[in-house]
């Protein structure tokens, strides 16, 4: 296991994988704005997709399986984007403000 | 190690992993660190260009093209579009609260990556096939998605369509005419 070999083993690309999530849940559980939490969730998403690409790279039979199954995540990460963006927008205008803290009130 | 063109190709190579994984976690610190959260997309964005660059490394060209054009293309201009539409900013904490917040945070992902990075280096996976099926290309993976993931890729066109509509009309509704 040296330098040269470093981008030949799985184990690399799952602990990039492990680091990403956990800087993902840090920032999620740190940012008190949606914005700054859907970037983290994004992050998180990034460290899984990473997993599969990893896992069907290396030890899959067929290695479409793990590309198949990233760039599912990459379209449902794109639809939730923007439910998330439009749904601030309509916060803001309603609240002015997407501070979690400050969307405590509810109709009904 | 004696130095023929061989080894050159490959220590380049190595050197740009090395780059790459360099950008991808310091891309995400800068995303989840900054104060600012326009620092933070483009933290987001640096962070999904060094990604692309792994995904180049995984043997899959076509994935690492759609990382770049969806996540930085589409996705971080969105966000970036739409701080500058509704004036979104981080509003300011006392110290304290930063400090404690920031520590809190830091233990609760460290008891989310040290189980995780432990596990990886502990567990023996099972063994790579003898041989794969077929190389990856953009040809195998056009195929795989019209034939075996066919159902998949359609629901998944109907649930992009449907975000564009519910996106449309959750931003559009409470709009007043002059305002």
């Amino acid at each position: 296991m040296n330098f040269i070999h470093l981008s030949e083993q799985l184990n690399v690309y799952l602990m990039i994988g492990a680091l990403l999530f956990a800087i993902g849940i840090f920032g999620f559980l740190k940012h008190r704005t949606l914005v700054g939490m859907l970037i983290s969730g994004e992050l998180i998403l990034a460290g899984a997709s990473l997993n599969f690409m990893a896992f069907g790279h290396f030890r899959a039979a067929d290695p479409i399986t793990g590309q198949a199954f990233t760039l599912f995540i990459i379209g449902i990460a794109a639809a939730e984007a923007a439910i998330a963006l439009s749904i601030m927008i309509a916060v803001y205008r309603n609240y002015r403000s997407i501070e979690t803290r400050d969307l405590k009130e509810m109709e009904g | 190690m004696t130095f023929t063109p061989d080894t050159f190709y490959a220590l380049i190579a190595a050197v740009l992993f090395a780059g790459f994984v360099a950008v991808t976690l310091l891309g995400a610190i800068v995303a989840v660190a900054a104060r600012s959260l326009v620092r933070n997309v483009t933290g987001l964005a640096l962070s999904f260009l060094g990604l692309a660059g792994l995904y180049y490394f995984l043997h899959s060209p076509f994935l690492a093209l759609m990382q770049i054009l969806i996540y930085v293309g589409a996705i971080c201009v969105t966000i970036m579009f739409a701080m500058m539409l509704a004036e979104l900013h981080e509003e300011t904490r006392s110290w304290f609260m930063t400090i404690l917040t920031g520590v809190g945070s830091f233990v609760a992902a460290c008891a989310f990556a040290i189980p995780l990075i432990l596990l990886v280096r502990r567990s023996s996976w099972m063994p790579a096939p003898a041989a794969q099926v077929n190389i990856g290309s953009i040809e195998d993976l056009g195929r795989a998605l019209l034939t075996r993931y066919g159902f998949a890729f359609e629901l998944i066109s109907v649930v992009l369509l449907l975000a564009i509509l519910g996106a449309l009309a959750v931003a559009r509704s409470g709009r007043k005419p002059n305002s």
